[in-house]
């Protein structure tokens, strides 16, 4: 029997509605009753928790570890480090690699990969169409049975309401969520930042945030029709809030995220035409900041995830409209959402904020995981919420290094990541 | 903002070894473009056109967007000053072999060229060269960022027929939204103190820009009776997506520069037009040939214009 206890630390489980101080006992790598300590042949090994926050495993749902297809950017191995070193156990990996996981047989090879070289939890999300193409549906319930958490055709819309109207219902019968990143495609253009002051003062084209509302209440209308949930990705203007709010007051099956870095930001980081600050939605106004942290505050917006997006440097380095889109987030999520949401703007509490990373995403893709339940799995995240620390992408697990956060002060941070049982990041 | 006396402006010093736009620019920097402009533009009259000032100096002409006027007036420019120049032109160079900017970028500069002159079909092309060069850069017209020299020699050519800028109205008309000509105009006319309206359709002249100082209308016969100058900006209708309007007769009718209405304009009105121009479109044939036209005057001294921003700006880089 192999067993660790961590002493004294401040125990928040949203699942069960605990927040108390006390010790937690692991083992065999599931959460164990502090009675079945004296059971214990060996000594356990011993976690001293004082001053932090013992919480279960975070889960990120949408993160790009780009294998298969382009291993230069990250691999499921780097990727998961850099999961670990941010507090994160559990991933779920977006479908747009190369081949896309729109069959089972990639599906398998993500989670055969997953499982010979990741230190976290890997689930893969399978694409709503063939070669996220948006033209014909990709075989959803093969999917479902190699083990997909959802569906989604993420980086990619699909245009066509139709298309997506039966996706939708074909994944209620299967019993898949459905995930989507909201793009209209000819409202958006060639856009690649905010329609607004600063696109028109640097005249670069603008990426209006209708492009993204009008596909927001595109899924609200099919998540009512259909009858079944639609989760709308990194969600980035002041109008999707107001829609999504609206809408689940009306009991509609619809739901939102929200990246760090669209909080942290704003389009006049554009400035100096620098692609680390090119991402897909852009980044928008501080009154679109606003709303977002009231959506988090009030309960509209549900999930926190990162939509760690890495590109070599030779990539980004290039002419702002020739660079790709997106940036790494997964080393520096936690720390920006604590800073911002807890400590600057008072939007949520710790205890909310742990609940977003664990119980919030677990309802939604029906995952095991996000409890601190005796039985459960031992994925268990440390935090410091106080910790100030600075970013220093030298010391970053993940293969890229794209973001606009180096040299950041942050206040909180995870400082041991545990998965089943085993430390895969102290700090 | 308020201009520079002239007592002011002459104790304005030249810093920089790039010129990217006329936004960071202040005042008084147009203003010691201008007045350098004056000097070179008074050695262009001269039998032997030709300075010393960038004797063994070498520039390129680095444009990945075709371009004749521009491309020819810096190359111009740049042999009045002596410097030794090459041109790469987008077919000619490696970017079309997949070679990144920023390798040749660094190509031309492992070359010692000294000055890269540079048009681009990416806004920001010019500052991303600019950070990773010791050369100067010089922006030709960056997507539709800027074309800082086409600024300069359009308030040069303003200054030069009303003695000032403060004061005048000024309307440029035409497709604002996607146009480097009109930013850079903005940009200087409004630190030089002229009050500025952009005039156009709704959908290429968007009412963000009044943020930036500016009027903004859509009506070009309300206009006309007040500009002191106007200034017309090509229709690019060969690059436009037809949604933006609904085709040149409709423009034409709205917004161009017809002998009828021209009838409103003051009698001392500049007309101004960065050329290319489309006879018959933006503006009637005979109007561009006529007595209130200015535009060959831009051409004269756009030269001028780009001899003194190479010098100030070549002199940096040394």
């Amino acid at each position: 029997m192999n067993a660790t206890i961590i002493r004294n630390g401040r125990i928040i489980d949203p699942a069960n509605g605990r927040d108390e101080v006390g010790d937690l006992l692991i083992v065999d790598a599931a959460i164990a009753d502090l009675s079945q300590l004296s059971s214990v042949n060996s000594p356990p090994n011993e976690i001293d928790a004082r001053g932090l926050i013992v919480a279960p495993g975070l889960i990120d749902i949408h993160v790009h570890l780009r294998e298969p297809g382009f291993a230069w950017k990250e691999t499921i191995a780097t990727g998961a480090l850099a999961a670990a070193a941010g507090g994160f156990t559990t991933v779920v990996c977006m479908p747009n690699t190369s081949p896309a996981a729109d069959s089972a047989s990639t599906v398998t090879w993500i989670k055969d990969r997953a499982r010979d070289t990741a230190c976290v939890h890997v689930l893969p999300a399978g694409a709503i169409s063939k070669n996220l193409a948006g033209e014909e549906l990709a075989p959803i319930a093969s999917l479902a049975h190699s083990g997909v958490v959802a569906i989604t055709d993420d980086g990619h819309c699909i245009q066509n309401h139709e298309l997506m109207r039966r996706a939708v219902e074909y994944a209620r019968m299967v019993g898949l969520p459905v995930l989507d990143h909201c793009q209209d495609y000819h409202l958006v253009g060639n856009g690649v930042v905010n329609e607004g002051e600063w696109s028109t003062l640097l005249g670069l084209p603008g990426w209006p945030a209708a492009g993204e509302e009008a596909i927001v209440m595109r899924n609200i209308l099919l998540a009512e029709l259909c009858q079944h949930h639609i989760h709308c990705q990194h969600i980035s203007s002041a109008g999707s809030v107001r829609l999504i709010r609206e809408a689940r007051a009306r009991g509609v099956k619809i739901s939102g995220e929200v990246c760090p870095h669209h909080l942290a930001l704003t389009d006049a980081s554009i400035e100096t035409f620098d692609p680390k600050f090119k991402m897909n939605p852009p980044l928008r106004s501080e009154r679109d900041i606003e709303a977002l942290v009231d959506g988090i505050a009030d309960g509209t917006l549900s999930i926190l995830c990162s939509d760690h997006a890495p590109h070599a440097a030779f990539e980004k380095e290039v002419e702002f409209d020739k660079a790709p889109f997106g940036i790494i987030g997964l080393e520096t999520e936690l720390g920006l959402f604590i800073d911002i949401l807890v400590h600057k703007r008072r939007a949520i509490s710790i205890r909310r904020l742990v609940e977003m990373f664990t119980v919030e995403p677990a309802r939604l893709l029906n995952l095991d995981a996000g409890t601190l339940s005796l039985g459960a799995k031992a994925d268990v995240t440390l935090l410091d919420p106080d910790m100030e620390w600075t970013v220093d992408t030298n010391l970053f697990r993940s293969l890229s290094h794209n973001t606009p956060f180096s040299g950041w002060k942050l206040r909180g941070r995870a400082v041991r990541t545990i998965v089943a049982g085993e430390t895969v990041f102290a700090l | 903002m308020q201009p520079l006396s002239a007592e002011q402006t002459m104790t304005t010093r030249w810093n920089r070894k790039d010129l990217l736009g006329l936004r960071e620019l202040s005042a008084g920097e147009i203003n010691l473009v201008l007045e350098t402009a004056d000097a070179f533009k008074q050695v262009g009259t001269r039998e032997i056109k030709k300075v010393p000032a960038l004797r063994g100096k070498t520039l390129v002409n680095f444009f990945v967007e075709p371009s004749t006027r521009t491309r020819t007036s810096f190359e111009l420019a740049a042999l009045r000053l002596s410097a030794d120049i090459i041109n790469i032109s987008a077919e000619a160079s490696s970017l079309t072999k997949g070679e990144t900017l920023k390798d040749t970028a660094r190509n031309l500069e492992a070359l010692h060229a000294d000055i890269l002159v540079i048009r681009h079909s990416s806004a920001g092309a010019p500052q991303f060269l600019a950070e990773r060069v010791s050369s100067s850069v010089i922006n030709a017209g960056d997507g539709a960022h800027e074309h800082p020299t086409q600024g300069l020699l359009d308030v040069y050519t303003i200054r030069e027929r009303r003695g000032r800028i403060e004061g005048l109205n000024v309307a440029i008309v035409g497709d604002i939204l996607f146009s480097r000509v009109a930013r850079s105009n903005i940009f200087a006319l409004t630190k030089l103190g002229a009050r500025v309206t952009l005039v156009g359709p709704s959908t290429l002249v968007p009412r963000e820009f009044e943020k930036f100082g500016v009027t903004v209308s859509h009506d070009l016969e309300s206009v006309l009776p007040q500009a002191d100058v106007v200034n017309l900006l090509r229709i690019q209708h060969e690059r436009q997506r037809n949604e933006y309007f609904p085709g040149l007769g409709e423009y034409i009718r709205l917004f161009g520069l017809t002998r009828e209405r021209a009838k409103l304009l003051k009698p001392d009105c500049l007309i101004m037009h960065p050329g290319p121009i489309n006879r018959g479109v933006e503006i009637d044939s005979e109007l561009a040939d006529g007595a209130q036209s200015v535009i060959l005057d831009q051409v004269t001294n756009g030269l001028a214009v780009r001899m003194a921003v190479l010098y100030l700006c070549g002199g940096i880089a040394a």
